[in-house]
């Protein structure tokens, strides 16, 4: 008897089964999910355990020293928080008009027959492994930035303090061009997706006014889409943000700070990636912790950022509109 | 091409004598779309047949017919909106005030300023105010003197007796307003480029019916200045709102008379199951 009193019959007794399967794949689906939370979790937990000597001599203070100088034992954050935020910076502002330019270009105007083709070669890039794009940086990006980019840039912008001081080919712009190459891809994908969702009915309002074809995506497309848009880029910054191999192979990998984007620079991701296995002390080890601490912080963050901006975009897509 | 007088800036139903005819030398009944075996297609598909048909000046025409008539189809011939959708295709001529709109060399931007078109769903930008929604179609078109900008917001917001209810909160986003409100809000944006005509696609499939009733009175309203074209579902609308109907049937043009004529007494038996209700 079921708990209504009812006699059980075989229907019941085969809804009871899949109540059991309901409960059993809910429990495993639970715990699959616990655990990604439990190892973001852990990771941020070892990290910290990780620093605690490097937190305990230097404090607040890491963040803000400029000096990395293992012989003395004196470690500060600053050159390669730099380094990780204006790299990054530079493949965005590469990154972000050519990925949405393409987005546009693909579900605006593209015709039907070479989008596919185009999306499946921008898909390939992002399968690209890192290391390949670092190796095509150092013998084929380097030399032709270093003998005509470069001279080209100083002759021209040399006024402005990027543009000026010696040039040696591995640099911080390097570092943000192939940056941007490699955050192309989720760029242009994320956006296309977002262009995708305008609805129609926009574009015909903006048609039936008598627009062209770039009004149209002025006013209709861009205008709606612009805050998934940045979404995007957001999401990109956080992929540019924790790249390291290609950058660690053609940026320099100097922890100085320089205004000159021809000089030399270096990663979070990088200097943890280098000096991990030549760390002699424990001070050492521990700083590089602390790094490894505060690039989490900011990827976190960042990503945060980047689901909330997508999240209120699609939320006034589906509003009254 | 007639030149546009200005917009009446009295709110409210306005006398006709009070309006001045667009351009003195032509009578209302001057037809302004004339259409000639008109044919479209989209890809291989026939949508309409050999339509050949004569829209008055400053008369609201309605088109009717069960749905996948073409009548929407038919619609955005008029302001070349279906060119919109890649692989469509036409034959036959179409002439407003005499001018081809399909000639070789005319731009389809150029048209549809001049055939403005409502849509089904009211579609203001949504990330502009109320202000900026009305006059997105002038700056479009590179006008910039602020005092007519103010005056063509007023005017186009009076014509579509809305601007009582928006005068003060102009700088509110367009989608802030109510489902009919919008709704006129995208009228006052297709009227505040000066349009000659107005297309109207099924404007108040969307609507409960006292936002429908607003915008019938409008639509009315409109005629003493505008060629109306309006499609719509529902023949009670067009026998109130209309002065001519156009039943469509199957891509063809069955039966085009005075509104009266066409639901009293049809000449053609299948308008006549139609508007009568046993099919469709």
């Amino acid at each position: 008897m079921d708990p209504l009193g009812r006699p059980r019959s075989p229907a019941s007794q085969a809804a009871r089964g899949s109540r059991w399967a309901d409960r059993n794949f809910y429990l495993l689906a639970l715990l699959a999910a616990l655990t990604i939370l439990g190892l973001i979790a852990l990771v941020g937990w070892e990290l910290y355990r990780g620093c605690h000597l490097a937190l305990a001599k230097f404090g607040p203070a890491f963040l803000a020293n400029s000096s990395w100088d293992p012989v003395s034992d004196v470690y500060g954050a600053l050159p390669f928080i730099f380094g990780t935020l204006v790299s990054s910076l530079i493949a965005l502002i590469i990154a972000v008009p050519l990925g949405v330019a393409t987005a546009l270009f693909l579900t605006e105007m593209a015709p039907q027959a070479i989008r596919q083709p185009v999306i499946t070669v921008i898909e390939m890039l992002a399968a690209v492994p890192s290391v390949i794009f670092g190796l095509w940086g150092i013998f084929v990006l380097i030399p032709w930035l270093r003998d005509h980019l470069f001279p080209w840039l100083h002759s021209t912008l040399g006024f402005l303090p990027f543009f000026s001081g010696p040039i040696y080919g591995v640099s911080m712009l390097a570092g943000g061009i192939i940056v941007a190459i490699m955050i192309l891809p989720i760029i242009t994908s994320v956006s296309r997706e977002i262009i995708r969702s305008v609805p129609n009915l926009q574009r015909e309002a903006a048609y039936a006014l008598g627009s062209t074809h770039w009004e149209v995506i002025r006013i209709a497309v861009l205008s709606y889409a612009h805050r998934g848009i940045f979404g995007a880029a957001v999401l990109g910054l956080g992929r540019a943000l924790g790249e390291t191999m290609a950058v660690t192979m053609v940026i320099g990998n100097r922890p100085e700070i320089s205004a000159s984007l021809f000089a030399p620079g270096y990663t979070l991701a990088s200097v943890i990636a280098n000096e991990f296995t030549e760390a002699t002390s424990d001070l050492y080890l521990s700083a590089l912790f602390e790094l490894g601490l505060v690039l989490l912080g900011i990827t976190l963050i960042v990503n945060v950022i980047a689901q909330l901006m997508l999240r209120t975009f699609s939320g006034s897509s589906t509003g009254k509109t | 091409m007639p030149e546009n007088s200005t917009l009446p800036i009295e709110s409210g139903p306005a006398p006709a004598e009070a309006i001045k005819p667009q351009s003195p030398g032509q009578t209302a009944d001057a037809p302004a779309f004339d259409v000639s075996n008109f044919s479209l297609w989209y890809g291989t598909r026939q949508a309409l047949h050999d339509v050949t048909i004569q829209i008055s000046k400053n008369r609201v025409t309605a088109i009717i017919g069960p749905s996948g008539c073409g009548k929407s189809t038919f619609l955005r011939a008029l302001n070349r909106m279906h060119e919109v959708m890649p692989g469509t295709r036409m034959q036959g001529s179409l002439k407003l005030f005499g001018e081809d709109l399909y000639r070789p060399g005319l731009d389809a931007a150029e048209v549809r300023r001049r055939v403005g078109m409502v849509f089904q769903k009211s579609n203001p930008f949504p990330t502009m105010s109320i202000r900026e929604n009305v006059l997105v179609g002038l700056k479009l078109n590179g006008i910039r003197d602020r005092a007519l900008l103010q005056e063509r917001l007023e005017g186009s917001l009076r014509m579509s007796a809305l601007w009582d209810e928006v005068k003060d909160h102009l700088n509110r986003p367009g989608v802030s307003l109510s489902g009919g409100q919008q709704q006129r809000l995208c009228i006052a944006r297709a009227l505040a480029v000066e349009p000659d005509v107005l297309l109207m696609d099924e404007p108040c499939s969307a609507l409960d019916p006292l936002a429908t009733a607003r915008i019938e009175e409008l639509i009315q309203q409109l005629r003493l200045r505008y060629t109306v074209v309006i499609v719509t579902h529902n023949m009670q609308q067009a026998a109130r709102c209309s002065d001519r109907t156009a039943f469509f049937y199957l891509g063809r043009l069955i039966e085009y008379a005075d509104t009266r004529v066409l639901f009293t007494s049809p000449a053609n038996p299948q308008t006549e199951a139609y508007v009568s209700g046993r099919f469709g």
